[in-house]
């Protein structure tokens, strides 16, 4: 088949191969066609994947059910305490709801769980249908937050409002509305916030211990493994450090904007990244023995994955790999770890990338790359065969594509069990790779 | 850690906590994959399409193909008829489906979208078909949107020319295509010529064949939906989620319909393969006794292992009633039984059986949830508790095993390939039980208890 018969006139802008022009210009960051077959969601699971991992808040869905049940304890979010947000909440609303309004149901809501539980905070994620009705959530939460005498943030998420980076603006702020009501306090020298980790299978963990050995005290974790308390210190940190740029850079910028804290970009995917943010780290606090601690940390944890890199190249090294992921710098890191072990990235896409990370992509991949913009599966089906790639890293909804491809499979989403992140992560992620591209199943497939 | 269920209950009237249904479009969309060559469409925000395309996707294992309008803001003000028409074309033009069935969602229900007019309005070219129906997330569960999507399919295409032939009409209740699948084979075992809508066996449990392909082989052929309005009947496999179907059909065509449990256990699978003998006068055939005849001999082998045990179950109406028939068959008290789907015929369903076997202290309730479960737990505790994946909190904190069944199941394999339903399916979840308490013993009991020889 040839791609053009494949693939709509509208999306050719949203396809680009290198080497195929001069410069680059995909289209990106705009709102999907209508009938696509889109691998990308909406407003609300944006917002609401930024703040879920904040373990002792209650996130109360205001809307019908759908919305509560298919967020419910879905992320490998890790918590080293409370797991209240493992529960599902929601107003459930039924028709009645929609015909008089749900603001009285929302209320009740807000009261029964003040009576049974003891929340630190609650989020109330107004969902497609609530603006339609007229709800007025922001109205409800600051009553329930008079009475209640918790902070009750309200959410403003309809899925129609955009796709999903909207709803990451949306969390931050709520975010940002959380942290207003912090008492001021004094800087602390040379400590940071985490920004945009979410602690999928531990990986906070494994960033908050690596700056802890440089002597970098880690104030807030925005957010995963957060508390509300936590949070509320966010303000006297000396640093932002924003690992998921694609969501978090707009709270590190109005963090500047609002308390003057400065902000960096890192990422922890590969040992390039990794490497290169701890020292980035160090340097933007002005810390030399951070710095000097942080090189001695980087020599020994790259000496010691010598061996599983030089094991992974003779196993995987002349691979192909196709990408699709949500964000940009994630997609970013993967092509460079792959390279580290002598595998090619043939196909990399995103559902949110933005111009600039698309740029970046470019400047990495070789000719005849193709580079992709909110794929659907034909477009990835069609390019993974035609580029012939061995693996392709993405989500659920990638996974059994993959399979049904015959081609390996890593998955590098939010219900991974494995941490990437870090120089652990590049352990697992060689040894999931292994584990998928080896399968003796696959002698059964071809 | 995980458990924050406090034992007191308290009345709750607005919040739901962990909730056992979902909302009705993933039925619908469920529905619509079980249509050959079908785009189901998604007639809302791009978020509802997605998260159903992952829920089932979580459940099945396999790709699970749906299409949306992707609604914006515009749309949500100025109606999302112009999307929609985009949409029509554009699937029509990229994914070449034979068919598209449209079903609505909050968003386009509360703006109040015409989606009929709209396609009425379409040009659609010949051979092709968009059939629609309306599943509003705020009324029922995904198992009316279940209904509503067959529902729909029958409203558009199927026909009444005057001129009957043999086929039996099958609307299978919202099962797992592994349960499609036996239906079928019982079907075939009976002699019964049929059309089954919808089937989603050969699509959602696809085999690997090395290629993917965006309509697998399976799903029921719009010729033959079009001729269920010519079936003499129609059995209608799951009383509470296959009515509204079966009715919509004979109210459009005039073909009668006979409303049976889903046939799980033995007394529901004895009623399925009565009602398919009386309809074709042909005798059950030997290789259906002997199933009936070794479910029989499994249970009286193996009946002290279960017999008075205490079970929970939860999930879909049908399902959940078809698994607390069988557990009563077994002698086991179905101590509380539960659905997040509303609806009281539920509960009477329920009640009937517990009286049926003289069982007493069971609780039945509709429109609940898996708090709420968990605090009945809490407050006198069962010794099993069978339904999907959600429920493995509550098996975690009370050190209760669990047997999955039904929807969804997120956290293992292999469960949407094999049957509940029929003799075969019943002897597969006889299996999943014993194996649950059994190794339950084996793992509690002191090391001069272990038996080898159970």
């Amino acid at each position: 088949m040839k791609a053009q018969s494949l693939l709509l006139e509208e999306r050719q802008g949203f396809i680009h191969q290198k080497g195929s022009c001069g410069s680059v210009s995909i289209q990106c960051d705009t709102e999907s066609l209508s009938g696509a077959v889109s691998q990308r969601a909406c407003v609300y699971c944006g917002a609401r994947v930024v703040l879920n991992p904040i373990t002792d808040a209650f996130h109360i869905v205001h809307g019908p059910i759908g919305c509560a049940s298919y967020t419910w304890d879905i992320r490998g979010s890790l918590s080293s305490g409370a797991e209240w947000y493992r529960n599902s909440f929601s107003t459930d609303l039924s028709e009645q709801d929609v015909i008089f309004g749900g603001e009285k149901k929302l209320w009740e809501a807000l009261s029964e769980v003040t009576r049974v539980h003891s929340p630190r905070v609650i989020f109330v994620y107004a969902t497609c249908i609530v603006g339609v009705i007229g709800d007025d959530v922001r109205a409800v939460c600051k009553r329930a937050e008079e009475k209640f005498g918790i902070p009750v943030i309200p959410v403003m998420s309809p899925g129609f409002a955009g796709h999903k980076s909207v709803g990451y603006r949306m969390a931050c702020n709520a975010l940002m509305e959380l942290l207003s009501r912090a008492p001021k306090a004094p800087k602390r020298g040379g400590s940071v916030n985490i920004l945009g980790d979410f602690n999928l299978a531990g990986e906070m963990w494994i960033i908050k211990n690596y700056l802890e050995e440089m002597g970098v005290k880690v104030v807030a974790r925005i957010t995963g493994d957060a508390t509300c308390e936590e949070l509320m210190h966010a303000g006297e940190a000396a640093l932002n450090v924003v690992q998921c740029a694609g969501s978090m850079t707009y709270l590190a910028k109005r963090m500047e904007e609002a308390m003057g804290i400065p902000w960096i970009k890192v990422s922890f995917f590969g040992i390039e990244d990794t490497s290169q943010s701890l020292i980035h780290i160090a340097q933007a606090l002005g810390d030399r023995e951070a710095e000097k601690k942080a090189r001695e940390l980087i020599a020994r944890e790259t000496r010691a994955l010598e061996p599983v890199l030089c094991r992974s190249r003779e196993l995987l090294g002349g691979k192909k790999a196709a990408i699709y992921v949500g964000g940009g710098f994630k997609a970013i890191s993967l092509i460079k770890q792959f390279r580290e072990i002598g595998m090619e990235t043939v196909v990399v896409g995103t559902q949110t990338g933005r111009k600039e990370d698309y740029d970046i992509i470019n400047s990495l991949v070789r000719e005849g790359t193709v580079v992709l913009d909110d794929a659907n599966p034909a477009e990835l089906e069609y390019f993974i065969r035609e580029k012939q790639a061995d693996v392709l890293v993405g989500g659920v909804k990638e996974r059994p594509l993959a399979y049904k491809l015959g081609v390996a499979f890593l998955d590098h989403n939010h219900e991974r069990r494995h941490p990437l992140a870090g120089f652990v992560g590049v352990r697992n992620f060689v040894k999931e790779l292994q584990l998928s591209v080896n399968s003796p199943v696959w002698q059964y497939v071809r | 850690m995980l458990d924050l269920t406090p034992k007191e209950i308290t009345e709750r009237t607005a919040l739901r906590i962990n909730p056992a249904k979902t909302c009705q479009p993933v039925g619908a969309m469920y529905a619509a994959l079980g249509v050959h060559r079908c785009m189901p469409h998604s007639h809302g925000s791009q978020g509802c399409c997605s998260y159903h395309r992952t829920f089932l996707t979580r459940h099945f294992k396999d790709p699970a193909i749906a299409s949306s309008s992707s609604f914006t803001e515009g749309a949500s003000v100025f109606g999302g008829g112009s999307n929609l028409k985009t949409a029509v074309r554009n699937i029509f033009d990229i994914y070449k489906p034979d068919i598209i069935a449209v079903h609505t969602t909050c968003l386009s229900e509360t703006i109040g979208d015409d989606v009929g007019a709209f396609i009425q309005d379409m040009d659609i070219e010949e051979g092709k078909y968009v059939v629609h129906c309306h599943t509003p997330s705020y009324v029922g569960s995904h198992i009316t949107g279940y209904g509503n999507m067959i529902a729909g399919f029958i409203k558009y295409l199927s026909r009444s020319t005057g001129r009957k032939h043999d086929r039996l009409n099958i609307i299978p209740g919202f099962v797992n295509p592994g349960d499609m699948r036996e239906i079928k084979r019982i079907l075939d075992l009976m002699g019964i010529p049929f059309i089954m809508l919808p089937d989603t066996s050969g699509v959602l449990d696809a085999p690997m064949l090395g290629r993917y392909t965006m309509y697998p082989p399976g799903g029921t052929r719009i010729d033959d939906i079009i001729a269920m309005g010519d079936s003499p009947l129609t059995l209608a496999l799951g009383e509470l989620a296959c009515e509204d179907p079966a009715n919509e059909l004979k109210r459009k065509c005039g073909v009668d319909y006979k409303l049976l449990p889903l046939p799980m256990g033995i007394g529901a699978t004895d009623q399925f393969i009565m009602a398919l003998s009386n309809f074709s006068g042909h005798e059950v055939p030997y290789a259906l006794e002997e199933e009936r005849g070794q479910l029989i001999d499994i249970l009286l082998d193996s009946h002290p292992y279960f017999h008075g045990k205490s079970v929970a179950i939860y999930g879909d109406p049908d399902t959940v009633l078809g698994i607390t028939g069988l557990v009563l068959e077994m002698g086991m008290i179905p101590k509380y039984v539960i659905t997040g789907t509303p609806g009281e015929a539920f509960t009477e369903k329920a009640q009937e059986l517990f009286s049926k076997f003289g069982v007493t202290g069971c609780t039945a309730k509709a429109f609940s949830d898996l708090f709420e479960l968990h605090q009945w737990i809490k407050n006198d505790r069962v010794d099993l508790l069978i339904g999907g994946s959600y429920g493995k909190q509550i098996a975690k904190a009370e050190d209760i095993p669990l047997v999955r069944a039904g929807f969804p199941i997120l956290d293992r394999y292999v469960h949407s390939y094999m049957p509940l339903v029929g003799y075969r399916g019943a002897m597969r979840l006889v299996e999943m039980i014993l194996n649950a308490l059994m190794d339950r013993q084996d793992r509690d009991c002191a090391d001069e208890d272990l038996e080898l020889v159970m």
